[in-house]
């Protein structure tokens, strides 16, 4: 039995311990919002927080949850959204949308880190977008630190 | 069924044979549709129908559950939301954006208070052959159509909807109409009294309705056509509540994933899944026939064993437990480098003439200098980051379609064609899709899962890991293009050839003679033709095993490169400013007919402005420093004029940056600018990412690549901003998915070569060493 906490709730597994994450969430815990995309650990769309940082949870086993903290997509905003899910509605970023909460789990990991990120800061992100969403995702990234700043408002 | 297909770019998988049975020309379709919209809507008066998520099946009585419908697009709840039916497939395009601002432009709503739903794939019966037409209009994405199809009969939608409120307030103030106007979702009349559309609902609902078209507005009272609005999803996708064909979910469906023949038409010869059902989980494995060889392709790409499990992981372990022996096929031989050798040994010889002006060969005898180049194309995926997926459950009488399709006629078709249920009982509900770019055009993917759910009685949801989707893809075709010019003593231009050898499109499609599989890699009034006296256009098939299909802009993408690569080349050779050269080309602005998709007229002048603006832009004839240079291209796709403009610095070793990138755009009137910028964006890196890196191999007879590591999409680091100028056209508008895309790549090429003296002929770049940095 694996036990863990899931967007701040207690979570138990007992199945295929080597059940990778991506599908634990999609398949066992109704939460669709983390995407398929490439199944090993390329393209981003799976992107969650363990225990705060970013991990791609399609080639990250359930079994290292043990203990640890998951944080998904649909977890992420509180009462209201969180920055940078609202500077990507300010700057209409998706298309499609299906690499996006992706995107923004990576983009709250990188803000966490790097609070002030520069350009060089932007460009260490790989998380795909088949789209080409990229330069309003860079924009949404300058306004979510922009925001944090100055205590959430645009 | 009207005409769902257009040759130009769709597939015509089993959507071909009823247009081609019916005898439908384009025109026709669009009168069957005009007549089809106008028809429900007057039906709509004696029998209010409603947006229904969850049925497709005609209402053919009053549905006491809902009194507050319009039509079939309409809803308005007693708060004043407005609830506006969108019928075509989102695949990131932004039509559930684009196509409700129409109709809420014409019926004055306010789009505040506008909620988009998706409408369902929704059909109704007729008595003319083929006995079925659209219930919405159009419900297809493909070719950059929906918002042209829109301009013709959305607008009416939404003018008849204004129309019913505007006389429910006459009635209710016992008021003359002409004192009454409409603003943002309230009719208010002359003397300043005011009623909001909520309050009239009641009455709307049951008001007779205009028995002929109604006026439409006057440009210049539009609010929100030509406006910049986000698109209505974005809540949801930064929530990760969006739900794509991939979150689809049935009771007590089983998860499918199959292992597909690599080898193209190769067979099933024998398999072994003891160990695949020792595996917890797994319930059943099944064979699934593929096409014969040769054959139309009528249903799934390839044949198959399928695993079918209780959840994805237990269905991948299955899969990955089979035993199976695959024969190799016919065409065991084929690799990427034997078809470069069947171009190379095509093109020595005659080809078939699609397009013949003047006498070429006359103008190249008396020649003074031929320029002369070979271009390549290579074979490219889609790719859509979602990858294919359906839910599908197949019962006796019945079937219920859940998928990201682009085609979703296609698919009900289909089921049809499967299951011989009638296809009135077959629900088809689109999703928001994962991306199309072509790929969903055909419905393979649905197909597999009917017939397994079929098979195995049971509802189905199938699902295609990255690997599947990248090997079992109807890939952009492959192709050699042989380009000559000849020039006179004074570098005139006296003579153009375009000659193609490739891969058609148009493969093993049905209802598809051989002699006509040229119409889909050479569009014959494609830029320069009608510009020169002599010009000709030939094609040479190529033998190829690969599936190929429509890839966003299909061979625009293709021959743009090639042509605007070409022009640039024969500029430099005469001495000419390339861009002074191509408007000298273009001539002065007039109306040149158009026979493929996106005629019937193309506009030299409107080509000549974007590339003149994508120069001033860029700021073009300034001189450079050493290592850079600027480049440009402009192009006529599907109703849509483009021009990219591009600043790139090269340094040692092929590594270079795009330092800035321009893109202009006639689309005729724009309708949402901030969705028009979105796309033109997405199109440039989409070809930028295409031209640098990707290309599908194949080796013994099958796709090399796999994933992401073997076909790298660009990355965040090196996509350049996209500075995006949109024409202020007051011309009935285009569509806008495609425009973006085929001049980025010679536009890139051609600055390559002005910052380095280096001419790149062939994609993708990144095989001849050159790296796109940030």
């Amino acid at each position: 039995m694996i036990r863990f906490t899931l967007n701040g709730k207690q979570a138990t597994f007992d199945g295929d311990a080597s059940m990778p994450l991506l599908w634990y969430l999609r398949d066992h815990a109704g939460l669709t919002g983390s995407k398929y995309g490439c199944g090993i650990g390329l393209c981003g769309a799976c992107t969650v927080h363990v225990d705060g940082a970013a991990v791609r949870s399609c080639s990250f086993p359930i079994s290292a949850a043990e203990s640890r903290n998951v944080l998904t997509i649909e977890g992420l905003a509180g009462d209201s959204l969180h920055v940078v899910q609202q500077a990507w509605i300010a700057e209409d970023v998706p298309q499609c949308g299906y690499c996006q909460a992706g995107q923004i789990m990576a983009a709250v990991d990188l803000l966490k880190r790097q609070p002030e990120p520069t350009d060089a800061d932007i460009d260490t992100l790989t998380n795909l977008c088949r789209c080409g969403t990229y330069p309003r995702i860079r924009r949404a990234i300058k306004r979510a630190a922009l925001m944090a700043r100055s205590g959430g408002s645009a | 069924m009207s005409r769902l297909d257009r040759d130009d770019w769709g597939p015509a998988l089993f959507d071909g044979g009823t247009a081609v049975q019916a005898g439908l020309t384009r025109r026709d379709f669009i009168r069957a549709t005009l007549t089809a919209t106008g028809a429900l809507l007057i039906s709509a008066s004696l029998v209010p129908r409603v947006l229904r998520a969850e049925a497709t099946s005609v209402q053919t009585s009053l549905d006491p559950r809902q009194t507050n419908a319009i039509g079939l697009f309409i809803r308005i709840d007693q708060d004043g939301t407005t609830h506006i039916g969108a019928r075509a497939p989102e695949i990131g395009q932004g039509v559930n954006t684009s196509l409700p601002m129409i109709i809420a432009e014409e019926m004055d709503a306010d789009w505040s208070k506008v909620k988009v739903e998706q409408l369902p794939f929704g059909i109704v019966r007729i008595d003319a052959e083929p006995g079925v037409t659209w219930k919405y209009g159009p419900q297809g994405a493909g070719g950059s159509t929906s918002i042209p199809d829109a301009w013709t009969d959305l607008r009416q939608v939404g003018a008849r909807v204004r129309w019913v409120l505007l006389h429910a307030a006459a009635s209710h103030w016992n008021a003359a109409v002409d004192n009454l106007r409409t603003e943002s979702g309230a009719v208010i009349h002359s003397d300043g009294r005011r009623v909001n559309y909520a309050a009239l609902i009641g009455a709307a609902a049951r008001a007779a309705w205009p028995t002929e078209d109604v006026a439409t507005k006057a440009p210049k009272d539009y609010r929100l056509i030509g406006s910049a609005q986000p698109q209505v999803a974005l809540r949801e996708i930064v929530t990760g509540k969006a739900q794509f064909g991939i979150d689809a979910r049935m009771p007590d469906a089983l998860v499918a994933v199959v292992a597909r023949c690599p080898n193209f038409d190769g067979e099933l010869v024998s398999f072994d899944a003891s160990a695949a059902l020792k595996i917890p989980g797994v319930r059943e494995v099944l064979a699934l026939p593929g096409p014969k060889s040769g054959e139309p392709i009528i249903a799934n790409l390839a044949p198959g064993v399928a695993v079918l499990a209780d959840d994805t992981w237990s269905a991948l372990k299955g899969r990955a437990a089979l035993k199976i022996v695959w024969s190799d096929g016919p065409w065991r031989d084929e690799s990427s480098a034997a078809l470069d050798a069947q171009c190379t040994e095509l093109l020595k010889g005659k080809g078939f003439r699609c397009r013949e002006d003047g006498d070429f060969d006359a103008a190249r005898n008396r020649a003074a200098r031929v320029v002369e180049a070979v271009y390549r194309v290579p074979f490219v995926s889609h790719c859509p980051l979602e990858p294919q997926n359906a839910c599908v459950h197949v019962e006796a009488d019945r079937v219920r379609i859940i998928a990201p399709m682009q085609q979703p006629a296609g698919a009900s078709r289909l089921a049809n064609q499967i299951t011989g249920v009638d296809r009135f009982n077959i629900e088809v509900q689109m999703t928001r899709v994962g991306g199309g770019f072509g790929r969903r055009l055909s419905n393979d993917f649905v197909a597999e899962a009917v017939l397994l759910s079929q098979l195995s009685k049971r509802p189905i949801r199938l699902l295609w890991t990255r690997e599947d989707d990248l090997r079992h893809d109807y890939f952009r075709p492959f192709g050699h293009h042989h380009m000559l010019a000849t020039l006179d003593q004074d570098q005139q231009v006296t003579g153009w050839a375009h000659r193609l050898a490739s891969a058609s499109k148009y493969y093993r499609r049905p209802n598809m003679p051989e002699d006509q599989m040229w119409a889909a890699e050479l569009y014959p009034d494609d830029f320069p033709a009608a510009l020169l006296p002599n010009l000709r256009m030939e094609w040479f098939g190529v033998k190829s095993g690969m599936t190929r299909g429509s890839w966003r802009a299909p061979a625009h993408t293709a021959n743009a490169f090639a042509v605007q690569s070409f022009v640039d080349e024969v500029a430099h050779a005469a001495g000419k400013d390339p861009v002074a050269f191509r408007l000298e080309l273009l001539g002065k602005p007039r109306q040149i007919p158009y026979s493929g998709h996106g005629g019937p007229m193309f506009e030299t002048g409107r080509l000549s402005e974007v590339l003149r603006r994508a120069a001033k832009n860029i700021g073009w004839g300034r001189e450079m420093p050493k290592g850079r240079g600027l480049g440009i291209a402009a192009h006529f796709t599907f109703g849509g004029y483009a021009a990219h403009a591009m600043e790139v610095s090269a340094g040692e070793g092929g590594a270079y940056r795009i330092e800035r990138c321009v893109c202009v755009v006639d689309v005729g009137r724009p309708i949402n600018r901030l969705g028009i910028d979105a796309q033109m964006m997405g199109g440039t890196i989409d070809g930028i990412s295409t031209a640098q890196a990707l290309e599908i191999h194949i080796d013994k007879g099958r796709v090399v690549e796999g994933n992401f590591d073997t076909y790298p999409l660009l990355q965040l680091a090196a996509a350049p901003d996209v500075e995006v100028e949109i024409i202020d056209s007051e011309r009935a508008p285009s569509g806008a998915g495609e425009m973006g895309i085929p001049t980025a790549a010679p536009a890139l090429a051609n600055a390559l070569f002005a910052a380095t003296g280096k001419r790149l002929r062939s994609m993708p770049f990144a095989a001849q060493r050159w790296t796109l940095g940030s």
